[in-house]
């Protein structure tokens, strides 16, 4: 397989009132072609802002890119100016994104049809009956019933978990490269976030797509991630395959995320152990690792050095930590 | 999987677009004064038209040997200073009134408009640079402003309808910029732009339509306050030219003879209230039906 996406040295900030807000700090991942790939991390630890900066999305002024590399089919994207064609013709055309709220997601004067309809029109120049019958397939594609009826319909006609499957619908109609899903099911409830997620693995299997999932749903990536980015403080502090990171977490923030989900293979009776502390305040940060004030491992090197680069442990586990938890 | 989202039998039947459509329409016209209003407007745009039928005499026809009379059967509504027939006036005066309301509306509408949305949609330099314009604007009463576009201009319909049209554009800039501003950052608008749409496409598909319903409602408004600024114009002798029939100017010539025959005055005077009142109506009827905060409680 190769690298469909590399992004290195990502950085981004947001300058506020209050100060510097390094929303990403220095976040370098790769995609391969067709793989899932999961980026965890809980709120505000910049794993929206990193997935919005590789499509520049990131609302300016306030946010700035400030550094780093997009390299996509070849070219590096934060070359390009954030509304100059080649970037429109990315978003949605090569690289599409879904959001947290199906509910608001869609605009609620346009019928699904003219929604639906309105990017195979603008990026593959699609006549509007071809991209209405190519709408239609998708729909039925992702089990919205009576389709042929339905797409004449408006947004709030559609239930939460609906309009998710439109917004996948709408996402892959021109058949993108990558599909980032940003917290795709936060908003619906747990029997539909299964259908979702396992639909959207087909979808993306069936247009041979690559998914990114980004989410504070551990659940949700054991399940149906290949690899694992861990964030925490706008940074990746753990990465590997689902397997490695699930059964050798390494990181003291990966350990204390997995410490604090039930798992049904433990005994009953057992407490859950939340992880103790704050996430850190992005304004004015450390030079030392963010981790450190709430980290049960710490040693003395992790006051005096700065923040760990990330170091390979095993395999494509990569881990930035002064403490060797394995053998802890 | 696939089924467990079809909803239940007989549910689509009662949805469709059409239920929301006659739901606007019941409560629009589930209050008498709005219905009144409605027929008011119906009335002046058919008075407007047909105003040569329905008028018994030629607006402009002095008849120097019928001069000031009293309302009888031959004059409905008396006659002028130079036997010009007050009914026939105001019937043709609606030509006018309509015309200014309906022009002037267009002016600060579109140029209201245009700077509203990119005042909203961009924000920063251009927010600042419109905004502080149209603050300039709206320092001054719109009457006066109008007063000093006619006192550049000349007086005549065409400028009127200019002055008028400029006095207006505030209020449209101001409200369509706040409902950009809040608009703008529903998720949609950030869903569209993931999916590559350039700023052109969605501040013109997935911003305006949002902001329709407030508009709608303003600008019914504003052809009352069109035609009343008109009025107000002419009546201060800035507006319309002698001797198109209008209704401020008829006021104004009556003024003269308000001890002795009052109705010269009152009865283009009482049109003009009448006609406004019925607007405003409508309006209020609109934003009633049309705000989503009101769902359901009418």
């Amino acid at each position: 397989m190769s690298v469909l996406l590399n992004v290195e040295d990502l950085k981004t900030q947001f300058r506020i009132e209050q100060g510097l807000v390094k929303a990403v700090d220095g976040v370098s991942f790769y995609i391969d072609e067709e793989e899932i790939v999961g980026m965890v991390g809980e709120s505000g630890c910049g794993k929206s802002v990193t997935q919005m900066s590789v499509l520049q999305l990131i609302p300016r002024p306030p946010g700035e890119i400030v550094s780093g590399r997009v390299i996509f089919e070849g070219r590096d994207l934060l070359g390009f100016k954030p509304n100059s064609p080649e970037m429109l013709s990315i978003r949605g055309g090569k690289i599409a994104m879904i959001f947290q709220e199906p509910m608001t997601s869609l605009n609620p004067v346009l019928s699904i049809a003219q929604q639906l309809t309105e990017m195979p029109k603008l990026h593959l120049n699609m006549e509007t009956s071809a991209a209405r019958e190519q709408a239609v397939e998708l729909l039925r594609m992702v089990s919205i019933p009576d389709a042929e009826r339905r797409i004449d319909d408006y947004p709030h006609q559609f239930s939460g978990g609906m309009r998710q499957r439109v917004m996948i619908a709408m996402a892959l109609s021109c058949n993108p490269r990558i599909l980032i899903a940003d917290e795709p099911t936060t908003a619906l409830d747990v029997t539909t976030q299964a259908q979702l997620l396992d639909l959207m693995k087909d979808m993306v299997a069936r247009f041979r797509a690559s998914l990114v999932m980004v989410t504070h749903n551990l659940g949700i990536v054991a399940r149906y991630a290949q690899r694992i980015y861990v964030m925490y403080a706008g940074r990746i502090v753990e990465s590997g395959t689902t397997q490695e990171i699930f059964a050798a977490p390494r990181h003291p923030y990966t350990i204390g995320l997995l410490a604090c989900v039930p798992r049904l293979d433990q005994k009953a009776g057992r407490k859950l152990v939340p992880i103790v502390g704050t996430p850190p305040n992005l304004i004015d940060m450390p030079p030392t690792c963010a981790f450190l004030p709430r980290c049960p491992y710490h040693i003395e090197t992790c006051k005096r050095e700065p923040w760990p680069e990330l170091r390979r442990i095993a395999g494509r586990q990569y881990v930035s930590c002064y403490v060797d938890t394995g053998s802890a | 999987m696939a089924e467990l989202e079809t909803p239940l039998f007989g549910f689509r039947e009662t949805l469709p677009r059409t239920k929301e459509f006659r739901r606007i329409v019941r409560v629009f016209l589930s209050r008498k004064i709005v219905v009144f209003g409605l027929i008011v407007i119906l009335a002046l745009i058919l008075t407007a038209v047909f105003a040569p039928v329905i008028a018994p005499y030629d607006p402009y026809d002095q008849n120097l040997y019928d001069v000031l009379r009293k309302p009888s059967s031959k004059y409905f509504l008396g006659t002028d200073a130079v036997g010009r027939d007050t009914l026939s006036r105001i019937i043709y005066g609606s030509r006018t009134s309509l015309m200014i309301g309906v022009v002037a509306l267009g002016i600060a509408a579109s140029i209201g408009l245009a700077m509203g949305l990119i005042a909203g949609y961009f924000g920063g330099l251009a927010y600042a640079f419109i905004m502080r314009l149209t603050d300039a604007l709206m320092c001054f009463p719109m009457i006066l402003l109008a007063l000093v576009v006619a006192a550049i201009l000349g007086s005549g319909l065409k400028n009127v309808m200019l002055a008028v049209g400029v006095a207006l554009i505030p209020a449209y800039c101001r409200l369509l910029c706040g409902l950009v501003l809040s608009v703008k950052e529903n998720d949609y608008i950030l869903a569209g732009r993931a999916m590559g749409a350039s700023n052109l496409r969605i501040m013109f598909l997935h911003v305006l339509p949002n902001c329709f319903p407030p508009l709608i409602v303003l600008m019914t408004m504003q052809v009352g306050m069109a035609i009343l600024a008109e009025a107000g114009l002419s009546f201060l002798g800035i507006g319309i030219e002698q001797p198109t029939a209008a209704w401020g100017s008829m006021v104004s010539d009556g003024y003269q003879y308000l001890l002795t025959h009052p109705i010269l005055s009152f009865a283009p005077g009482l049109t003009i209230m009448i006609v406004v009142f019925a607007f405003n109506m409508v309006g209020d009827g609109l934003r009633d039906a049309l705000d989503p905060k009101l769902r359901g409680t009418i």
